[in-house]
């Protein structure tokens, strides 16, 4: 079996946990507010992280490209609250005609 | 709304709006799953790997995390560990919903599967146990169906394309992200947080293996977590 393969199995095994055990333990456990703010907090960083990372990073270097275009595209369109698909195909095409030029 | 009694069962009227509201929903989010499908297929995994991530995993910011770190070149378990401290917002909705859904048995191990930020959305919000129930199921069904068929549609659609850069699909990863983080970037505090984990993973590029740096970001929620004791939200 491929990393890959493990990567997928054992995330899946771990998300379905993580919802089933929320669903399952007393509420106590988590109630401290250090937690829950960290817990809300999580997402954000990481997510602001993956799309840093994303967009100027390519291998151990950061460079400028066409991504950095797709991604000030991207910003627009959610500042005019384009729907999802829309802010990630624009991004996309952007790019692609960047290369194309 | 607050002064209605508490009612044991709902009317056909609250019902029927409570399920089209549901499908509505289920709908719209569905259909990002062409936007994962290509996404992945774009990062090098196989239509089989990317189908079985959107029909085990089911919560869509962490199985965009995985092919996200897998498409910047780092370890495929690096990726898994992103994507589970990403699934772990899923564990406080599942505080929040239980005593809602009040399941038990095997009701309960299904309906965790559905246990994502729209089925909690959408029933978080109802007063009575069937409401929330009719709310939740609706929604997470809803989703899983169309989730799972737009991922294999914009998988198989990715694969015949050829080299992923050429579309800019690429670029469609980091956008993807970013329409995850906007709504969360309501508050002072989190656009800061958002920030300094961008500069921290930047900063860790140059030096630590990929997939690491989005890790390391980690600790500044951790950090921020902490130094926020006190202040009110």
């Amino acid at each position: 079996m491929t990393a890959t393969w493990v990567a997928v199995l054992v995330t899946a095994a771990g998300c379905y946990l993580l919802k089933l055990g929320g669903l399952s333990v007393p509420p106590r456990v988590l109630e401290h507010p250090v937690a829950e703010r960290i817990a809300d907090l999580i997402p954000v960083a990481l997510l602001s992280a993956l799309v840093a990372v994303q967009v100027v990073a390519r291998g151990h270097e950061i460079v400028l490209d066409a991504r950095a275009l797709g991604l000030i595209v991207a910003v627009l369109l959610l500042l005019v609250r384009a729907p999802f698909l829309v802010v990630v195909f624009g991004a996309a095409l952007v790019a692609a005609l960047a290369r194309m030029v | 709304m607050t002064d209605a009694p508490l009612e044991p069962t709902l009317d056909a009227a609250e019902r029927s709006s409570i399920i089209r509201d549901s499908l509505g929903v289920g709908v719209a989010t569905g259909a990002y799953g062409v936007g994962f499908g290509a996404v992945s297929v774009a990062a090098g995994l196989s239509v089989a790997q990317t189908c079985v991530l959107s029909l085990l995993v089911f919560t869509g910011a962490s199985q965009f995390a995985l092919v996200g770190v897998v498409a910047a070149g780092g370890a495929p378990l690096s990726g898994a560990m992103t994507a589970l401290l990403l699934g772990t917002r899923n564990t406080l909705y599942g505080l929040r919903m239980a005593p809602l859904l009040a399941w038990t048995g095997w009701r309960r191990v299904l309906g965790a599967h559905v246990l994502i930020d729209e089925s909690t959305a959408m029933a978080v919000t109802r007063e009575s146990v069937p409401a929330a129930r009719l709310a939740f199921t609706w929604t997470g069904a809803s989703i899983f169906v169309l989730w799972n068929l737009a991922t294999a549609a914009g998988a198989v659609a990715g694969n015949a394309l050829g080299d992923p850069r050429t579309y800019g699909l690429d670029a469609a990863v980091g956008a993807a992200f970013l329409a995850l983080l906007w709504p969360r970037l309501h508050s002072r505090t989190n656009q800061v947080v958002g920030v300094a984990a961008a500069a921290v993973a930047l900063g860790v590029v140059p030096l630590v293996p990929a997939g690491v740096p989005v890790l390391a970001a980690a600790a500044v929620a951790l950090i921020a977590g902490v130094l926020t004791r006190g202040a009110r939200p």
